[in-house]
């Protein structure tokens, strides 16, 4: 019996080619939910590499799978085969508690329905992740200030999620996800629930993290905000149908610093 | 994640919402609160018992009369040869057995009496107590002294003089403030004059012991109860350490006497000690009892708990789904849900305490609580113990919810 060369589990990658490593890598991941007659095929073998600096939108109708692809990039849910890698980690081998840690210190989420935790400072939303890492408090305050200045919120910090309007709350959201300084930001829908005006602040913000060479991965269905990546792909029952590069990895993102269009 | 952190979240969950917080906490305090109470009404009763019964005197011991086992074993041996019976018809406790029993060594006293229980009158008020009849050595055996007057004499009793000496109860009853010594009181009609009043020994545990009246021997049975059976032999050992003996030297002469042998005995030796063991066991009993049903309300005070923490995971479902989703491992969650329930029933333990310690100062239905140190510590600690398992079951549900479905709940 031949057994293929274990790809992963053979110690770390070579040093000579970093760039090479891509943020995620998923091969042939298919994903079923059910069993036997009312078995649902939501993935039929996705093979996709995200380089690192990268800003992919993945588009789709809503049940072509795009959700369930998210799932699995942010290792909510476990591929039923394939293998999905994210930072050259294997997701397959790990557990309930190490999937949690690699979400923790690997991804950060921004959801389309804010979910901040109520009753929370916007300040106590961004330290959060932090809490669970372990740092320290002093720590976890200077750094979850200084990621709500970034998205331009220095002042509401002390602003609890309803006392602020759902552009604040995303962007909130957006400081959360990016203060543990993830290898990957996700983004599912985050302009689904915001007015036109506030899906371009946030867009822009989004933007200026990938020039910070942030790898961004953000789940739409809006040709508009996709046209913000630098590579647009598309998914339909469960397969990827296209792969359209508008610019390279490591050149700035096409809308950059546009102003906003008002309908 | 330091334990302080989950602490402060786990307190933050618990304000979210005050008042069903407050409503969970609430069956713990009960609970607790109840078992605390209830121990210490259990243990104060037993105790107010137990001081009753040595106010009795240490030293009495009081032979009881008894319908004994021989008249029912005798029917039941009828076939049995005759001539080799060891069975003896019961007998009478007599004046003559007391005055046998006065000749053992280590008897400081012998008062043989009789009771009764009769309607006491003065004028237009009237007061049913329980009269005994007996010898001046029947007070000081029974540890009584007087308020008032004086006890009657040995001459008052082998003249059968009509005199009497009132319990303080009795007395107060009749004659309300008036000085009953010199009065005379009718005892079923019959007319008799009081000489003293007896000094107020407290209530008994169900009966008073001041609800009495004491006349001689000769009268009550004269004139009430007539010359059958004594009722029982109060005797007065000379000292504590004499009591044991001579409660042996006590049954060897009776039983002589009366022919019998200790198993089918007409007559039974108390004394304080054994009144009082026999006692503790019956408080003790209903100790375990009170605590028992203070024990059930406190398991539903734990049921209770773990229904609140299951609507609580369910309705923070996509919270818990958030946590996980931005790196809380399932052991976190879990301590997280543990705590909130563990204080929840922590905190309701100690208001339960306070309750229960604030209620003992209160006498309740006439008893006096004592509260039992030990309760108080095991009360809270079955508390705590309460809310981690109980908690358990819902910590764990949402320890292990799978954040996907979990994210997606609405």
């Amino acid at each position: 019996m031949t057994r293929p060369l274990p790809r992963h589990a053979a110690g770390p990658p070579p040093i000579a080619e970093p760039q090479l490593q891509p943020v995620i890598r998923l091969v042939s991941v298919t994903k079923t939910y059910g069993s036997d007659e009312a078995m649902v095929h939501a993935l039929r073998g996705v093979s996709l590499e995200v380089a690192e600096g990268d800003y992919v939108a993945i588009m789709g109708a809503s049940g072509s799978g795009k959700s369930t692809m998210m799932n699995i990039i942010g290792c909510l849910d476990v591929p039923s085969a394939g293998q999905f890698l994210i930072d050259g980690i294997d997701t397959s081998s790990l557990d309930e508690q190490q999937l949690a840690v690699v979400r923790n210190r690997k991804i950060g989420f921004v959801f389309q329905a804010f979910n901040l935790i109520p009753r929370m400072s916007a300040l106590a939303n961004v330290e959060l992740p932090l809490s669970y890492a372990g740092l320290r408090a002093a720590e976890r305050h200077h750094r979850a200030e200084a990621a709500l200045r970034l998205v331009g919120l220095a002042d509401r910090m002390t602003a609890q999620p309803k006392q602020l309007s759902g552009g604040q709350q995303q962007r909130v959201a957006v400081a959360r996800a990016l203060v543990t300084a993830p290898a990957l930001i996700l983004a599912d829908e985050p302009t689904g629930n915001l007015d036109t005006r506030a899906s371009h602040d946030l867009m822009d913000v989004f933007d200026r993290l990938n020039v910070a060479g942030r790898t961004i991965v953000l789940i739409t269905h809006e040709a508009d905000v996709a046209a913000h990546a630098k590579r647009v792909i598309g998914v339909q029952d469960g397969q990827i149908v296209a792969d359209r590069r508008l610019t390279g990895p490591d050149a700035l993102p096409p809308l950059l610093g546009q102003p906003a269009v008002r309908p | 994640m330091s334990p302080a952190q989950v602490f402060r979240f786990a307190l933050a969950g618990l304000a979210a919402n005050k008042l069903r917080s407050a409503l969970t906490t609430l069956g713990i305090l009960i609970g607790v609160g109840s078992v605390v109470l209830l121990v210490a009404v259990g243990n104060g009763s037993s105790q107010s018992v137990q001081n009753a019964i040595s106010s009795l005197g240490a030293n009495a011991i009081t032979v009881v009369h008894t319908e004994g086992a021989a008249g029912t074993t005798a029917s039941t041996t009828a076939g049995t040869p005759a001539g080799t019976t060891a069975f003896a018809e019961p007998q009478n406790l007599t004046v003559q057995d007391a005055q046998a029993l006065a000749q053992t060594q280590g008897v400081a006293s012998v008062s043989p009496a009789v009771s009764t229980s009769e309607t006491l009158s003065y004028g237009a008020s009237s007061d049913s107590a329980s009269l005994t009849g007996s010898y001046p050595s029947y007070f000081p055996a029974e540890d009584d002294t007087l308020s008032a007057g004086s006890y009657f004499t040995t001459q008052e009793v082998n003249t059968a003089r009509d005199v009497v000496v009132l319990g303080s109860e009795a007395a107060t009853d009749l004659f309300g403030t008036a000085n009953p010594v010199g009065q005379s009181v009718l005892v079923a009609g019959i007319p008799f004059t009081v000489v003293g009043v007896l000094a107020t020994k407290g209530a008994s545990g169900l009966t008073s012991a001041d609800n009495t009246a004491v006349a001689p021997l000769t009268t009550v049975q004269d004139a009430l109860t007539g010359f059958g059976t004594l009722n029982d032999i109060v005797v007065q050992a000379t000292s504590a350490a004499l009591v044991d003996t001579v409660e042996g030297e006590i049954t060897s002469t009776l039983d002589l006497r009366h022919h019998e042998t200790t198993a089918d005995a007409d007559f039974e030796v108390l004394n304080a000690s054994s009144l009082l063991s026999t006692a503790s066991s019956t408080a003790h009993t209903f100790t375990v009892l009170l605590g028992a049903v203070a024990a059930i309300s406190l398991l539903v005070g734990g049921i209770g708990i773990t229904n609140i923490m299951l609507v609580t995971v369910t309705e923070r479902t996509r919270e818990i789904g958030i946590r996980k989703a931005i790196g809380a491992t399932p052991g976190v969650i879990l301590a997280q849900f543990l705590t909130e329930a563990t204080l929840l029933s922590m905190i309701g333990g100690a208001l339960g305490v306070l309750a229960g310690v604030i209620g003992t100062r209160f006498t309740i239905v006439g008893v006096r609580p004592v509260t039992v140190p030990l309760s108080i510590p095991l009360a809270f600690g079955v508390s705590a113990l309460i809310g981690l398992f109980f908690g358990g079951f819902p910590a764990n549900r949402a320890a292990h919810m799978r954040p996907a479905d979990a994210l997606r709940y609405e």
